[in-house]
């Protein structure tokens, strides 16, 4: 954890329990257990069907999960218990890092890394995604500067569409829990990650947060992240989309003084739409600057107090769910058929 | 401040070469920061001086390579230089401009002993 500038790792909490180290001492990095015994002697593939945690006694995901506040039973057949298994997919670039010919004075010598700083938040986010894949979850990261109604912009939709969408939340704030009671109220169920000092959620957060929830097949995923609208850009959490979320109330020209979010984003909310009578705010002009950064940026103009603009928002998130149910129904009829076509082989070598 | 995170990232990367490369010290840390990404250098020195300490780097250069940042202009089809996400085509002056290059946040190098 960082006690320079508290931008750390050390204080994060998911609905209260302290979150285990994802190797090192960062929060991105399970490639820090990748040569450690235990985590290669627990090396289940994500997605094992496994019961209960073995090894216990070293493996911190499992007593992690021993430290469940409600005692419910937490089987891992989710595929989240990934963290301490994540050394395996986490390779450098070719291996053994190249050495260059050319070395300096005494024993100095260079050695080639090659290797992106965000890799090991990547390979959590790809396992996070594949998940996400395999049991038709539709996830989507909500990012926003503080305040701008994220979480009246969650309660709504969840009323709107609880009755014929399975939904799960993740709320990510510093501090409290509040989020996730105001969305528990709302008859969903929720998980708080208290990132501490942290600025961001990351792809590891989300897996252990994934781990209690247990989201349903089919379902609808909300992440609302930390009211933040630098830090999170960089941070793939193996959503389908980060959607951002600007309030007229915050300025038409924050597209262009925080460029990062609205780049990294698929779709834009334009919030509190109710109150453009009473601020200065141009939404032709902020689309304009949001589009500049991001051509290919979908908006929608909304309001979640009033529900105006309200339907078009449910429209696509109805519309993206059943893509992504339609996808994993595609994947399991073409490995369904495939095992038909190897019985079918498997039968004629057993006649021949 | 994510840089820190970043950093952290940084020191683990590094820490895992030194296993595989069996190396103790590491002297000088070259990163190849993109100009498009979300990294600031002067944060990006600050939180490695503090996230190294303690560690196989304490006390390391940190050398960046600044990438320049491209871009595809979809007003003239040109692929450009492009400062910032939100910057107008510099040949032609229209928008949007699509990022194509610039983004990248590497380790690329490390001098060891």
């Amino acid at each position: 954890m960082c006690t320079t500038c508290g931008c750390g790792v050390g204080d994060t909490r998911v609905d209260g329990k302290a979150l285990p180290d994802a190797g090192g001492q960062s929060a991105e990095g399970p490639s820090a257990e990748s040569s450690s015994a235990e985590s290669s002697s627990d090396g289940d593939p994500p997605g094992s069907n496994q019961a209960s945690p073995k090894g216990a006694g070293n493996n911190p995901a499992a007593s992690y999960r021993a430290l469940a506040a409600d005692g419910r039973a937490r089987p891992t057949a989710h595929g989240f218990a990934h963290s301490h298994r994540h050394g395996e997919t986490h390779t450098h670039a070719g291996g053994a890092p190249a050495e260059k010919a050319g070395t300096s004075t005494g024993h100095a010598r260079l050695v080639q890394v090659e290797e992106d700083i965000l890799s090991a938040n990547n390979a959590f986010a790809a396992a996070n995604r594949r998940h996400f894949a395999e049991h038709g979850i539709f996830a989507l990261n909500l990012v926003s500067s503080p305040g701008s109604g994220k979480t009246t912009l969650l309660c709504r939709t969840i009323e709107a569409l609880r009755a014929t969408l399975p939904i799960a939340v993740i709320e990510g704030d510093q501090q409290t829990s509040r989020d996730a009671e105001r969305i528990r109220a709302s008859g969903v169920r929720a998980v708080q990650i208290n990132t501490g000092k942290g600025c961001h959620l990351d792809a590891h957060m989300v897996g252990h947060a994934c781990d209690d929830l247990q989201p349903d097949e089919d379902s609808l995923l909300l992440i609302e992240n930390v009211g933040n609208l630098v830090c999170p850009a960089a941070f793939d959490l193996g959503e389908a989309h980060k959607v951002v979320i600007l309030s007229v109330t915050e300025g038409d020209d924050k597209p262009l003084k925080y460029p990062a979010m609205f780049h990294a984003a698929s779709l834009m909310l334009l919030n509190k739409v109710d109150l453009l009578p009473y601020v200065d705010f141009n939404v032709e002009l902020a689309v304009d600057y949001a589009r500049r950064v991001n051509p290919a940026l979908q908006v929608v103009a909304l309001s979640a107090t009033s529900g105006e603009g309200f339907a078009a928002w449910l429209d696509w998130l109805q519309t993206a769910s059943r893509q992504q149910q339609a996808g994993k129904r595609a994947t399991i009829a073409a490995l369904q058929q495939r095992i038909s076509e190897l019985e079918a082989q498997l039968a004629q070598h057993a006649r021949s | 401040m994510h840089e820190m995170s970043l950093a952290m990232s940084v020191i683990d990367i590094v820490e895992n070469a030194a296993r595989a490369g069996n190396f103790r010290r590491v002297s000088t840390v070259w990163l190849e920061i993109g100009q498009l990404s979300a990294v600031e250098p002067e944060a990006m020195r600050f939180c490695f001086a503090a996230a190294a300490r303690g560690t196989l780097a304490d006390g390391a250069q940190l050398q960046i390579i600044e990438v320049n940042g491209r871009g595809l202009c979809f007003n003239c089809g040109e692929t450009v230089p492009l400062a910032a996400l939100y910057d107008p085509c510099p040949a032609c002056g229209g928008y949007p401009v699509q990022a194509t290059g610039g983004t990248e946040m590497r380790v690329k190098e490390l001098e060891v002993e």
